[in-house]
């Protein structure tokens, strides 16, 4: 019961940068914008929150400077695509090249350093009086560090926003018809620059979490790929922030079946089976497409994303 | 107030190199605020490159698999298939190449050579046919599928080099055994010759994307899919064979790495070249003879920053801030060559 409790603890803690991150998309794409820069604002984030973490000793400081990374990258790819209308997928791709290459040259002096302890220990675990007392969910929920309750409440923040509060609802106008948002008086470069922005932050926080808490050392490329799987997840989970929740939490346990099934030989019936961890690491991967071809079966007969993702808009078409 | 309105007629050439340019100015600030001195930085990338035959062989060996990947990668961009799964299908082409090579029986020859070539051919381009065939029947992305699939390709070499293709005689060295050297690309001037394979690719897609039907039935549906169907092509068969072709490509680079360069399969060959491939492929406009200067030119960041690192111990990343740093301008500069601004009440004059 324990050992099962710690590997789900472990599992939300592996799903909180994806769900981070996955967050992050949701926001830019319900403006209308696809973000393949998640990886690369994840890295700037993750860089500046540890150099300002390093280096003051204070976590406020570390969690602003990655927000601020994040959303600094974020700026550049809003500035291309909204107000130079530039080709949304590549923008990305060149974001994501240059943010994981600046945050690797920046970082180049920080190698192996480790994490300033009251930083992660200010960020770090944190019970939650009374909750964490509850058998099982005390321990995999309310036992963890201060980025997994912030994603959490982000989560249901967002779906309260973009469901029920005026200015969500006219930013899911601008990424469903920005000519008709247009119309109505909406400014519509203006919430798309906003919420690019937010959903940098949102990255920077994700990307925060590893090199802050979770690792917590500088290395290289230490985001590893998780932006490029939130770029799945923001499917997966149909834009909905708080289904995302479990979309990644859903990754965190395959990620920690791959941590602690490592080498160790099971039998199953007699059979002796021992899965590589390399079989293991693909796993997430393979999962991704499965979800993918689901979701586009799923969404043969009705659109569930926000119908202009990946367009430019531009004014005079109208 | 400023208005903006599409024109048609851009200059590209001329606008990309002065985005270059400016590129390389704004990197140079980024370089001294870093605390290294641009100049020097950009001279001893020059030398890395240049200073001496080895180096420029060196250049030129980086090139062949970024030119071989950004031809591939373009072949699908111009159908407006955004595969960004140079990487996988690289490895899926050494993994091939490396499986004839590992058993071949009888003395190997230039047979075996040829057998790996097609071999490498057709599991780099089933694997981007797998994304292809995804996109036709279910229209599943193929820009998430190409990608999740290069981290299955690469997990799939560890796996094989860790485990499965163990080189037993490498005492517990994770290690898969090299090629038996006829199996090896020779060196042509100095070279191994996946450059005189890259040059005829480079031909080859040419003629196939401005002289063969097909090439004209690939702009015709990367422009629009609706007049490609309208006008009576057959989408999915197109969609499925130039998925085959590009990803094909890029799988011939994987043999020609691990046949002239590494003379083996590991999981760090490929190295992020098949994401430069396809900042490449989009730089040149998928044009054959620009992917050729291009990918030379992104050599020598390669190259260059490689050289740096152990001369000056400047990161090598700095290779990939400059790139990055390219690419974005470039994105942001093509605004000017599709829009002109003009100054509202300057208009209003002329109209009276």
């Amino acid at each position: 019961m324990n050992d099962a409790a710690l590997f789900f603890q472990l599992s939300v803690q592996l799903g909180t940068p994806f769900l981070l991150a996955t967050l992050g998309g949701i926001m830019c794409e319900k403006v209308g914008h696809l973000n393949l820069g998640i990886e690369g604002m994840m890295m700037l984030g993750s860089f500046f929150g540890f150099m300002a973490g390093f280096l003051s000793h204070n976590p406020v400081l570390a969690v602003l400077a990655a927000v601020a990374g994040g959303a600094f990258g974020a700026l550049i790819y809003a500035v291309i695509t909204v107000t130079l209308k530039g080709n949304q997928t590549v923008t990305g791709f060149a974001l994501t090249i240059f943010g994981t290459g600046l945050a690797n040259f920046l970082g180049k002096p920080y190698s192996s350093q480790i994490m300033d302890s009251t930083v992660s220990a200010a960020l770090g675990v944190h019970s939650i009086a009374g909750l964490s007392k509850i058998p099982f969910l005390g321990i995999v929920l309310f036992s963890q560090s201060l980025f997994v309750y912030l994603s959490i409440v982000l989560a249901a923040a967002m779906l309260f926003y973009f469901q029920k509060m005026r200015f969500g609802l006219a930013a899911r106008m601008v990424g469903e018809s920005p000519g008709t948002a247009d119309a109505t008086g909406i400014n519509v470069d203006l919430y798309k620059y906003i919420h690019i922005i937010l959903g940098g932050a949102l990255c920077g926080l994700g990307g925060a979490y590893l090199s802050l808490v979770y690792v917590p050392y500088w290395q290289d490329n230490i985001t590893a790929g998780i932006g490029w799987i939130a770029v799945a997840l923001v499917i997966f989970s149909g834009w909905n922030p708080v289904k995302a929740i479990f979309g990644c939490y859903l990754f965190g346990i395959l990620k920690g079946m791959a941590v602690k099934f490592q080498g160790i030989s099971l039998s199953v019936l007699g059979l002796k089976i021992s899965i590589a961890s390399q079989v293991m690491d693909m796993m997430p991967y393979i999962l991704t497409v499965v979800v993918l071809i689901l979701t586009a079966i799923a969404a043969k007969n009705r659109s569930v994303g926000p119908a202009s993702v990946g367009k430019s808009y531009f004014r005079e078409d109208r | 107030m400023l208005r903006i309105e599409r024109k048609t007629d851009g200059k590209f050439l001329h606008q990309r190199i002065i985005s270059v340019l400016i590129a390389l100015a704004v990197a140079g600030i980024v370089i001294a605020i870093c605390g290294y001195n641009p100049i020097v930085v950009y001279r001893e990338m020059l030398e890395g490159s240049f200073n001496s035959v080895y180096y420029v062989q060196q250049t030129i060996q980086k090139t062949i698999p970024l030119l071989i990947m950004g031809l591939g990668v373009a072949v699908c961009f111009k159908m407006n298939f955004i595969n960004i799964g140079a990487e996988g299908q690289f490895y899926m082409g050494a993994v091939a190449a490396t499986y004839v090579a590992l058993n071949v029986s009888g003395p190997p020859s230039a047979v075996t050579l040829l057998e790996m070539f097609v071999a490498a051919f057709l599991a780099g381009g089933i694997w981007c046919l797998i994304a292809g065939f995804l996109k036709s029947k279910w229209g599943v992305s193929e820009t998430l599928v190409t990608l999740m699939l290069n981290y299955i390709a690469i997990k799939l070499v560890s796996y094989l080099q860790y485990v499965l293709w163990k080189d037993p005689k490498s005492l517990g060295f994770p290690k898969i055994a090299n090629y038996p050297t006829d199996l090896q690309l020779k060196s042509v001037f100095g070279i191994h010759a996946g450059w005189i394979i890259a040059i005829i690719l480079t031909v080859f897609v040419w003629f196939l994307l401005h002289r063969i039907k097909l090439g004209y039935e690939i702009s015709v549906m990367g422009a629009n899919e609706r007049t490609a169907r309208y006008a009576g092509m057959n989408t999915t068969r197109i969609l499925l064979l130039t998925s085959l072709i590009g990803g094909g490509i890029c799988g011939l680079a994987g043999m020609i790495q691990a046949s002239g360069v590494e003379h083996t399969l590991n999981d760090q060959m490929a190295n992020g070249m098949g994401y430069t491939a396809i900042a490449i492929a989009y730089m040149a406009q998928m044009e054959p003879p620009a992917i050729l200067i291009v990918s030379f030119l992104f050599s020598i960041l390669l190259q260059g920053g490689a050289y740096m690192q152990i001369s000056m111990q400047i990161p090598s990343a700095t290779g990939d801030v400059i790139q990055g740093i390219i690419l974005l301008f470039i994105l942001g500069s093509e605004f000017f060559s599709r829009y002109r601004v003009i100054r509202e009440h300057k208009q209003k004059e002329e109209a009276k």
